[in-house]
């Protein structure tokens, strides 16, 4: 077993994604993400890496594009006003089935809002956020080792669908320490590998390939009948990741769960707080978290709505976003209730508590 | 166990170091362990704070609202989270920052001269390690051991004179708990 170190999230997932091969890091820095910049800076000159404070989130989002077309591993990162900035990048990226990998450490919007953490770029990671019928895979971590562990992943789905990987983080699990355990860093043979599975589109100065420079990357068609069978091509993908990907956890789901929580991320963490505290007084409640909240896990949440459970308890960091997509997912056959924070705020257990047994303001 | 940790003080007093080192020395010992600072224009000047969990289960919400422990450097501190200490909770406060104290008769309370003892150690900086110290001597909650390795470790090469400092603030610390 590896030596547990105790580290930020925003170092641990930098540090997972130089072991997972990146060697391509752009970003302009905003807080409560900067530490990941920071250490970035600092380890990619010693990893033979190439590390680029853009002059902009939307350069940088763009020198991603770059770094991919050429069938490298890449990331950048930033915090919800940049992410938004990056939306044009990332909707190119998509259109071009690039994979690459996007942290966003989300923090209180909109507009420049606060810097503490939230999850109300949920709509934007999950429904769109850029233009264009496009999705991303999002990763939606709830511990630093979890986020640590998502940069392994968010690259190695990245590679598998040619497609933009988002980690929806926020600013709590950027800026806390915890005990992390990393994989051993990829060697010079598996890196090798890693770029040779896209020599057969990306640009590559392969030149016992006699096309290898003529390998086109590009989201522009403009003949419809083109773009009409990339973009329906493009949705088959999603259908495939839909398929294949969905992951969520359960906690504490059993027969006898009166209420199901669902949350992701760092709403889920509180949340399972208040699930310990009543489960000790004698009443249980189950959660469902959803890992990758897109594709998102509808039948998971429906599959655990036996007779006995009364209703469903949405927590968010929000006005109510995913409690969309649990809805849809519940499809009224019991009552869905929200309970949100916003502006950077968080709720206590006691708050979920309350909502969970119907005793608020009390 | 679970025991739940608040350190609070000025930006420059060390009260996020105090949570920090208590973590790493949790975590050396096997235990679970969670560090989630306030960060912000608000540490400037003003009250910095960090919530610590160490416990043997795994760490669910890591922000503390009611702590068993309350690390204060200054009085903002207790007036900011003194009312929220657990009943039979333990403060421990540094009096040359903290004139006015609390009024609770629920909650163990241990003062000391935090700055006075620094400064008769010879260095400012080891202020915070007075107080932790007096969380190990009380509470027991991490070895001094494992606290000593970890400083010895970087600190014997890079500055051994601070790491003898910082040795000789945790020990007056861990006496003054265990009166």
């Amino acid at each position: 077993m590896a030596e547990k170190v105790l580290m930020k999230g925003n170092e641990a997932v930098a540090e997972a994604a130089i072991r997972a091969g990146c060697r391509l890091y752009f970003a302009y820095p905003i807080t409560p993400q900067s530490e990941l910049i920071e250490y970035m800076s600092r380890m990619m000159p010693k990893v033979d890496g190439n590390f680029v404070q853009a002059e902009s989130e939307i350069a940088a989002i763009n020198m991603v594009y770059g770094a991919s077309g050429c069938g490298r591993r890449t990331m950048t990162s930033s915090s919800s006003p940049g992410i938004s900035l990056k939306m044009e990048g990332i909707s190119y990226l998509a259109g071009a089935n690039l994979p690459a990998v996007i942290v966003n450490v989300q923090r209180g919007g909109p507009g420049l809002g606060d810097i503490q953490p939230a999850q109300g770029d949920y709509f934007q990671a999950t429904k769109g956020g850029g233009h264009g019928d496009y999705r991303l895979i999002v990763l939606a971590p709830s511990t630093v080792q979890e986020f640590a562990d998502m940069a392994d992943l968010a690259f190695d789905l990245g590679d598998k669908y040619r497609n933009p990987v988002m980690i929806l983080s926020d600013g709590l699990l950027g800026q806390m320490m915890e005990p992390v355990e990393f994989k051993p860093y990829k060697t010079e043979e598996e890196l090798k590998q890693l770029d040779e599975q896209h020599f057969d589109w990306c640009m590559h100065p392969n030149e016992d390939e006699p096309n290898h420079h003529h390998h086109e990357i590009n989201s522009l068609e403009i003949d419809p009948l083109i773009l009409e069978q990339h973009v329906i091509k493009l949705g088959k993908k999603y259908d495939k990741i839909t398929k294949n990907e969905i992951r969520y956890e359960k906690y504490n789901i059993s027969d006898d769960n009166e209420v199901v929580v669902v949350a992701f991320g760092t709403a889920a963490r509180i949340a399972k707080s208040a699930i310990d505290e009543l489960q000790e007084a004698g009443t249980s409640i189950g959660m469902i978290r959803p890992i990758t909240v897109w594709p998102y896990p509808y039948d998971a949440i429906k599959n655990v709505l036996h007779d006995k459970v009364k209703k469903v308890v949405v927590c968010e960091l929000n006005l109510g976003q995913m409690v969309e997509d649990v809805k849809l997912a519940v499809n009224g056959k019991i009552p869905v209730e929200f309970l949100g924070k916003v502006g950077g705020i968080l709720f206590t257990p006691d708050e979920i508590k309350a909502k969970i047994l119907d005793k608020q303001g009390e | 166990m679970k025991t739940e940790i608040i350190c609070s003080g000025f930006g420059g007093q060390g009260a996020l170091t105090i949570g920090k080192f208590l973590a790493k020395a949790g975590m050396g010992e096997g235990l679970n362990v969670s560090w989630l600072p306030s960060y912000g224009p608000e540490m400037r000047g003003g009250t910095a704070n960090v919530s610590a969990v160490i416990s043997d289960k795994p760490i669910a919400s890591p922000l503390v609202t009611y702590p068993d422990i309350l690390i204060a450097l200054n009085q903002p501190s207790i007036d900011k989270f003194g009312p929220d200490i657990k009943k039979n909770g333990l403060l421990i406060f540094n009096t040359d920052m903290c004139p006015h104290g609390i009024k609770r008769d629920d909650i163990t309370i241990i003062k000391a001269p935090m700055n006075q003892i620094a400064k008769e150690i010879g260095s400012m900086m080891v202020l915070n390690m007075v107080a932790i110290g007096i969380v190990i001597g009380k509470t027991g909650i991490v070895k001094y051991e494992t606290l000593e390795n970890d400083l010895n470790g970087f600190l014997k090469k890079k500055n051994p004179e601070l790491l003898e400092a910082n040795l000789k603030a945790i020990k007056k610390g861990i006496e003054i708990g265990k009166k």
